[in-house]
């Protein structure tokens, strides 16, 4: 039956997984019975006691006894499912206490990690692999979820609280994770991915920022087109020329912007670190403030493959924009 | 009193004979109707009403499953619509759905019409009540309809905060139109309820009434109890949208989670004003078309009010991962499985009246047995979202939509169209095409099944729900769900065509079609304006199929 699980359930990335997918498929299997045990005796008693004219049929009322077995049997299931069920989501309640500790901050359309040392990345959460990983969550605006399908885990995340869930993942690799509490235009873009990696790997991670970079000297534009996926920026800022909830990225370098506040502005490096930083600073004109700040959370290296990324995409021949005073 | 088995055999014409004046050609002309206090007028009314929110939340989930075919969204090389309006016709088509359509298609529209025949009454106890409720229901629509226009919203029609206090767009008028169909709600639950104290015919006791009207008694219980908290929880939200008084926005020193309780308290209890009035139904269809007398009459009578009572208890329910205490999460999940014991009855019960009955499978017996298997399959999917530990993984995403739509159309909407099929007749005089009843009915199973049994697996895949853009993994199931949509929208337009049909013919149905033991089946079809030409005076069991043996 493992191939009816792996069709119906996503992929396993936790021990805590295969216990939920245990439940799941019993209850599957249970609802099955129960299922053909009413739906079989409908269509056959129509069809067995079909209308033959004048036929006088018994006039039975009731069946005490019957009735009490078809109402406590069910409550009897019932009391051993919510048992077994609490038994799963009593582990999911609580963290061990040895967790590494990982704070989220979700906010329209992008997520924020802050890792044990204070180094921060938005986009891609990395974790170690056999190692509990709490995950201390807020909001910065309305209400997110951060659903991890292959842990079975979400929980919602509330501005002005803090909330958290947990798992220990037991497979490398990457795992996709993906907001589920419904937040606007941004929602179904705001997914990311999780990195379940060995201590040595998150280590290196953690202290430079990753080597993987490297790969990439001599041809940042690539890396930045990794970073633009990554970090979010894609959920918000389209390649193609497209408009999307802000200004699209295409041709867009060295262009004279023309901002809500009538003022125009060139598009380099300096214009594009202080977006990063204070997004609200300077809005084009035609959008709204919704972007998040991105303070500390772009390395500079993932900062100079953007800015080619953004040059790879043509320039705008810098237009004559009328001065305004 | 009539002999059933007399009904049956009789001719295509009426069995009394028919009057020339009846409620519907008593008076003519627009006043006649829009100002009647006749409760068959005024359900007819709501019925025109609510089968136009019908269509309209229809055209938009069509809308919705067509968007989702492909990941681009792309219809003959074009985006069909964006991200924002997704949003937003997904909102609409659950407000319309669920305020102006399912909330009052059974008890406003069906119940109005037929709960005072069932009763032996002249009319509801409040005819001007019942009125007034009819004009706040338009007033309600013609508000959601002004905000459609204005823009629509795009809060979902669950109008969580703080989204819904911050997002743009016409949320102020949207959630005043749910506040005045709430008190729409209202008046039609405390009309009904004084109308089954105090209106029951001579020798009609408590356990003598059709067990639609209790039903529908039921229904009223919550209806008056739950749907004031909804009212004060809209205001709530609107002094802070537009006042700033904080409330549920934490920046202003308020609680998004109070509102989920708040919202919870009040749709909780409403998913059972939704479901219990499609049970009521099937309670009626089943014992009639198997022409046995209903199997635990009592049990059954008791088990819908105890769905009232237990479904003010579960609302913490849809919030196991929202931030609610985790002793409160455990103690809902409890109560929870306590809902699955009176439905349980219930399905037993009517298996158990199938049993060695004399079945005919006419049209609305057709959607009693599709209600039976897709009230089952909505039902123990709810088992899946009962257990703590599934649900973690299960809820907001794609399962729980399934498991709703199975809920609320696999139930309520196949047990209102089984509904609708049944007192047809009496309603409008006409038969309509018996073939095409049939065949629209297996479509719509089959349509119903391959939109929505699909969206289980999607759910469990781990597709989250409100999803605009998705995976391309997961495109064959939605492309199968939006055929099966096209399926479940012709079947049902197949039926909107041969029943208006059926009225450009003369008046041809018998007064009782289908053999039906209980009283609304004792006046003409359609009844005259004041329902029966003398009182009638109850001396059997609402379902008694044994001979009469005439005096």
């Amino acid at each position: 039956m493992e191939w009816l699980r792996n069709l119906m359930l996503p992929a396993q990335g936790s021990a805590y997984a295969g216990e939920i997918d245990t439940v799941y498929m019993s209850l599957f299997w249970l609802s099955v019975v129960l299922f053909l045990g009413i739906a079989i005796p409908a269509v056959y008693f129509a069809w067995r006691y079909r209308y033959r004219p004048g036929r006088v049929t018994p006039h039975v009322t009731h069946n005490t006894v019957l009735e009490i077995v078809w109402s406590v049997l069910p409550l009897l299931l019932c009391v051993g499912i919510f048992f077994w069920g609490l038994k799963g989501w009593l582990e999911y309640a609580v963290a061990p206490g040895d967790a590494m500790e990982i704070q989220i901050t979700a906010r329209k359309w992008n997520w924020a990690f802050e890792y044990p040392d204070g180094s921060r990345d938005a986009g891609t959460l990395h974790v170690v692999v056999n190692k509990p990983v709490r995950l201390i969550m807020t909001s910065e605006d309305v209400i997110h979820d951060f659903f991890v399908p292959d842990m079975r885990v979400k929980h919602d995340i509330i501005p002005g609280r803090y909330t958290e869930e947990w798992f220990t993942p037991t497979v490398m690799g990457q795992h996709l994770f993906t907001c589920a509490e419904y937040c606007g235009k941004g929602h179904s873009d705001m997914h990311g991915t999780l990195i379940v990696e060995s201590q040595q790997d998150f280590d290196n991670y953690i202290a430079t920022g990753g080597t993987e970079w490297e790969a990439y000297k001599g041809h940042m534009a690539d890396w930045g087109k990794i970073q633009w996926e990554r970090k979010g920026c894609n959920s918000c800022h389209s390649i193609d020329g497209s408009r999307s909830k802000g200004p699209s990225w295409k041709g867009i370098w060295h262009k004279m912007e023309k901002m809500r506040d009538g003022q125009v502005v060139l598009v380099d490096e300096a214009y594009i670190k202080e977006s990063e930083n204070q997004p609200q600073a300077k809005i084009v004109e035609g959008f709204e403030p919704i972007m998040p700040t991105f303070q500390g959370l772009i390395k500079p290296h993932d900062f100079e493959g953007i800015v080619a990324f953004i040059q790879s995409l043509g320039t705008q021949q810098a237009q004559q924009a009328p001065q305004t005073q | 009193m009539i002999e059933y088995q007399v009904q049956t055999m009789a001719a295509k014409v009426g069995d009394l004979p028919r009057p020339k004046k009846n409620y519907l050609n008593e008076t003519k002309g627009f006043w006649s109707w829009a100002g009647t206090l006749d409760h068959k007028r005024i359900g007819v009314m709501y019925l025109v009403g609510t089968m136009f929110a019908f269509l309209l939340g229809g055209c938009f989930a069509l809308l919705i499953r067509l968007t989702l075919l492909t990941p681009t969204h792309k219809l003959f090389g074009k985006v069909l619509i964006d991200a924002e309006t997704y949003n937003r016709v997904f909102t609409m088509h659950g407000i319309i759905m669920v305020f102006l359509f399912i909330i009052p298609s059974v008890p406003a529209a069906l119940g109005n019409f037929v709960m005072p025949l069932m009763l032996g009454a002249k009319d509801v106890a409040f005819p001007r009540l019942n009125l007034a409720s009819f004009y706040l229901w338009v007033t309600g629509a013609l508000m959601a309809i002004t905000a459609m226009v204005l823009g629509a919203v795009d809060t979902g029609w669950t109008f969580y905060t703080p989204y819904s206090t911050t997002t743009d767009g016409p949320v102020t008028l949207m959630t005043g139109a749910a506040f005045v169909l709430g008190f729409s709600s209202i008046f039609t639950g405390l009309n009904f309820i004084a109308t089954v104290h105090k209106l029951r015919a001579p020798g009609m006791g408590w356990f003598d009434m059709p067990l639609f009207v209790w039903g529908i008694y039921s229904t009223a219980l919550i209806q008056i109890l739950a749907t004031p908290v909804l009212g004060i929880t809209l205001v709530l939200l609107m002094l802070e949208r537009n006042f700033g008084i904080g409330i549920f926005d934490p920046r202003i020193g308020g609680d998004p989670v109070l509102f989920q309780h708040f919202f919870w308290f009040y749709s909780h209890p409403a998913v059972y004003i939704m479901i219990l009035p499609g049970m009521a139904i099937i309670s009626e269809l089943i014992p009639t078309f198997s022409h046995k007398t209903i199997f635990g009459y009592r049990a059954i009578a008791y088990s819908s009010v105890s769905l009232a009572l237990v479904s003010f208890i579960v609302w913490g329910h849809h919030m196991f991962v929202a931030g609610q205490s985790q002793l409160a999460t455990v103690v809902f999940s409890a109560l929870t499985f306590l809902v699955a014991i009176p439905s349980g009855v219930k399905v037993f019960n009517w298996l158990g009246t199938m049993y060695k009955g004399n079945i005919s499978l006419d049209t609305p017996m057709l959607y009693a047995i599709a209600f039976l298997i897709l009230f089952t399959i909505g039902g123990l999917t709810g088992i899946f979202l009962g257990t703590l530990s599934t649900d973690v993984h299960l809820t907001d995403t794609y399962f729980v939509v399934a498991h709703f739509h199975f809920v609320m159309m696999g139930g309520t909407v196949t047990a209102f169209l089984g509904g609708l099929h049944y007192w047809w007749p009496k309603m409008t005089g006409r038969m309509y095409a018996e073939k095409w009843g049939r065949v629209a009915c297996v479509m719509y199973t089959i349509g119903f099944n391959m939109t929505f049994l699909t969206q289980f697996f999607l759910g469990a895949k781990g597709m989250p729900r409100r999803y605009y853009n998705y995976l391309d993994q997961f495109q064959p199931l939605h492309a199968f769900s939006t055929v099966g949509s096209w399926v479940l929208g012709s079947s049902l337009f197949l039926t909107a065509a041969y029943l208006l049909a059926s009225l450009r013919k003369p008046a041809d149905a018998p007064d009782n079609p289908w053999g039906g033991t209980t009283l609304e089946w004792h006046c003409s079809s359609p009844p005259i304006t004041h329902n029966f030409e003398e009182q009638p005076v109850v001396e059997r069991e609402p379902y008694d199929y044994r001979p009469v043996k005439h005096a």
